[in-house]
């Protein structure tokens, strides 16, 4: 690098170091449309429970790994947060603190061969929703305005490889689309139906930011996609055979206990969290997979 | 050849319900509300809902012959006699005028002098229209299509059909009479293969004749089903242009809000010219529609949501006990049968015991292109009280005389200035339009110029017995 003076040699070194891990692409990119919902579409989200929300997973995660004696960041709680607060709704606080409590007790609390079962955000979000009337899940508060760009944000997540797991997006997308496109020839309905229904903001945040967490999906390719295929039809009957909108959520959270046996059926080494260090080399960047038990 | 309704709506008019609001509500003076008359073509719909349970009661503003008139409605399930109920055309009137957005008005108090003022209210009414009747049976069965339920309510003969395919329906509705548009055909069949019925209503003559009057009541249903919607495609296969419809929705736990459609609040809270006070209805006409072009020429607006028990202000009262009652809210008696009315020590008046219900009004406007689904609703938790509210500020135009008054008048102008452009950009009215009505109307106009002090900056006062 001669001829680059030193500092932006550190700034290279920084912005690549920011975008190595796709947990940082994700949460620019929650961040982002919890502000543009806020300030540009009049979600009604007060800020003081972006900021509860925040706080209660940051200070369970830190709590959690203080007990069990493992080295804190900040990084997945921060995102379950963001997740949490983009899909639930309530007017109190508690709740949301609550959520993100029980989101990211989850992790540590329900685990099986050194996985946690759940999606976090998707089990606070699920969890408090059945449990209190002070909360639900608001498929329909995005209108059809910022959907492209939830679509363009997911799709450039998979484009410039930092959603590792763009092969659960793409098929629980694409099987969810079949369905409904699917289910419009056979009642006779106009394709503008399926179209509207493709366009739920909930559904899009839901596949490019939820279901993709590595943690909870299956491990080798085949399983996940299998897997994808299995929410999206899960989905698609809670939502047109009981008449419940937030369908592919609680999908998430009902099939999430099969993961385990899917990993059994077809075993692949396990996902870490991209390793990198910052030296004065620049980045050293690896993606570790452990091979499995 | 009868004319095919498909949701029954209501222009039928408002009696001046509200009693007299109270002078010192706090959300400020109740001078109008803009109620659904306003909007043409609009239909007028009530949902009770808690669990599987629903009650649907539809207003009704047919205007014509009666022998014309015929509705086809799309329902979950089966209905039997006993599910239907002929209602009073005033309850759903009374639900629009409590819900309806509303102006307010406040009065300045002299700068000068700390004084009250106090205020006065208006009121709203408005006329009904006429209606019509017939039914007849037919051999549907080669048709493939049942008859599962044939009863008389009130006015209307009513069948429940069932069918297996959309073709047979068509047919056995057109040999019964009624026209079908041919676009109607795969909507009809797209319900068919959702397992909907078909709830068939016509009007008998000489029910009507015995009962009288001019209008058509509203017709009530009571069903259960996990499916909380409402069918609005069949209506949007023939209509040209865009339709509103209005739904107040009557829960115990909190808001309703449209599952596949982005619910929005309507724009509240704004501080307007005083000459609104005469242009309620058509600020809010254009409002509304500024505010749906704004999404594209429609959407789904909460106007109103509120805890029934009181309001403020209130552009008509609470429905009472009874009024819900007959509107199908069948909670409101459970678990105090045996418990003594509590009575607060110091109320105003005796208040009958608080109603677990909270009513959501949500004003849809709607096309085939932009809402191509059913709407489809859920029940959130959500209580947080919100109003279609419009202010009128008053300025104190009496006599002033004390320095504070020439910055009051400064403030008054700005104020309203501020009131223009706020207006312009609610309603897309040009300013200059609006500085001329206001100057039409002789109300609420600017102070005249008043004597300006020569400007003084700060450093004038330092040396006063320089030269300026």
């Amino acid at each position: 690098m001669a001829g680059i003076p030193q500092y932006m040699q550190g700034r290279g070194v920084f912005l690549r170091a920011l975008l190595a891990d796709p947990r940082h692409y994700q949460i620019i990119v929650l961040s982002s449309l919890i502000l543009l919902g806020t300030f540009h579409f009049a979600f009604q989200l007060p800020w003081w429970h972006v900021v509860a929300c925040v706080g209660s997973t940051l200070g369970t995660q830190a709590f959690a790994d203080r007990l069990i004696g493992r080295k804190f960041d900040a990084r997945s709680p921060l995102i379950s947060a963001l997740s949490l607060t983009l899909l639930l709704r309530t007017g109190s606080v508690t709740l949301s603190i609550a959520a993100g409590v029980l989101a990211i007790g989850s992790k540590y609390i329900l685990r099986w061969r050194g996985k946690h079962i759940f999606n976090p955000a998707n089990f606070g979000l699920v969890i408090l929703s059945l449990l209190f009337t002070g909360a639900w899940i608001s498929p329909g508060q995005w209108g059809t305005a910022p959907i492209f760009a939830l679509f363009l944000l997911g799709m450039g997540g998979i484009v410039t490889g930092k959603a590792k797991r763009w092969d659960v997006s793409l098929t629980l997308l694409v099987s969810y689309a079949a369905l409904l496109f699917g289910r419009a020839i056979w009642l006779g309905d106009p394709l503008t139906i399926p179209v509207h229904q493709l366009q739920s903001g909930a559904l899009l945040i839901f596949a490019f930011f939820m279901i993709s967490d590595p943690k909870t999906t299956p491990d080798a390719r085949l399983g996940r996609v299998l897997y994808a295929m299995i929410v999206a039809a899960l989905g698609f009957s809670i939502q047109f055979a009981f008449y419940n909108a937030a369908g592919i959520i609680l999908a998430l959270i009902i099939t999430a206990p099969l993961v385990p046996l899917i990993d059994r059926f077809f075993p692949s080494g396990r996902y870490q969290w991209p390793k990198f260090s910052l030296s004065p080399n620049g980045v050293s960047n690896e993606t570790v997979q452990i091979p499995a038990e | 050849m009868k004319q095919f309704k498909y949701l029954l709506s209501s222009t039928i008019a408002i009696a001046a319900l509200a009693t007299a609001p109270s002078a010192s509500a706090f959300c400020g003076f109740y001078v109008a509300k803009a109620d659904t008359e306003l909007f043409n073509q609009s239909s007028k719909v009530a949902l009770v809902r808690d669990g599987d349970r629903t009650v649907i009661t539809m207003a009704n503003d047919y205007i014509g012959d009666p022998t014309e008139f015929a509705m086809v409605i799309p329902v979950p399930t089966v209905i039997t006699k006993e599910q239907v109920h002929i209602s009073d055309p005033a309850l759903l009137d009374h639900l629009d005028a409590y819900t309806a957005p509303r102006l307010v008005e406040y009065f300045d108090e002299n700068p000068c002098e700390r004084r009250y003022r106090k205020e006065m209210m208006m009121r709203s009414m408005s006329a009904g229209g006429p209606q019509a009747p017939v039914a007849m049976m037919e051999d549907a069965e080669s048709l493939g299509v049942t008859i599962e339920e044939s009863f008389s309510v009130g006015e209307y003969d009513i069948l429940i059909l069932s069918a297996e395919e959309s073709d047979g329906l068509q047919i056995w509705l057109e040999k019964s009479g009624y026209k079908v548009p041919p676009k109607a055909r795969k909507t009809l069949g797209s319900y068919i293969k959702q397992d909907m019925k078909f709830f068939v209503a016509k009007v008998n003559l000489e029910e009507k004749a015995k009962q009288g009057g001019e209008m058509l009541r509203p017709i009530a249903v009571a069903y259960e089903s996990p499916k909380f919607m409402l069918p609005i495609r069949l209506g949007t296969v023939n209509a040209k242009g865009s339709q509103d419809l209005f739904v107040y929705t009557l829960t115990k736990n909190g808001k309703v809000e449209t599952t596949n459609y982005r619910t929005q609040i309507i724009p509240s809270d704004k501080e307007l010219p005083i000459f609104i006070k005469d242009d309620f209805g058509d600020f809010y006409k254009d409002m509304y529609k500024t505010a749906a072009n704004r999404e594209g020429g429609h959407g789904v607006f909460m106007e109103y949501a509120w805890d029934m028990n009181w309001c403020d202000p209130c552009a008509a009262d609470p429905l009472s006990n009874d009024q819900l009652q007959e509107l199908g809210v069948f909670w409101l008696n459970e678990g105090r049968d045996d418990q003594p009315m509590p009575m607060r020590p110091k109320m105003r008046r005796p208040m009958p015991m608080a109603k677990n219900v909270y009513v959501t009004r949500l004003h849809v406007r709607y096309d085939a292109q932009s809402f191509p689904e059913d709407l489809k609703f859920k029940t959130t938790g959500d209580k947080k009280n919100f109003q279609g509210r419009y202010i009128l500020r008053h300025a104190y135009e009496g006599q002033m005389d004390c320095p504070e008054a020439d910055a009051y008048r400064k403030q008054v102008n700005q104020r309203k200035n501020k009131e223009i452009n706020t207006l312009a950009n609610l309603t897309n009215w040009e300013t200059s339009y609006i500085r001329q009505k206001i100057k039409a109307s002789g109300k609420g106009g600017f102070f005249s110029e008043f004597p300006e002090k020569p400007k003084s900056d700060w450093w004038n006062n330092i040396w006063p017995g320089d030269q300026k």
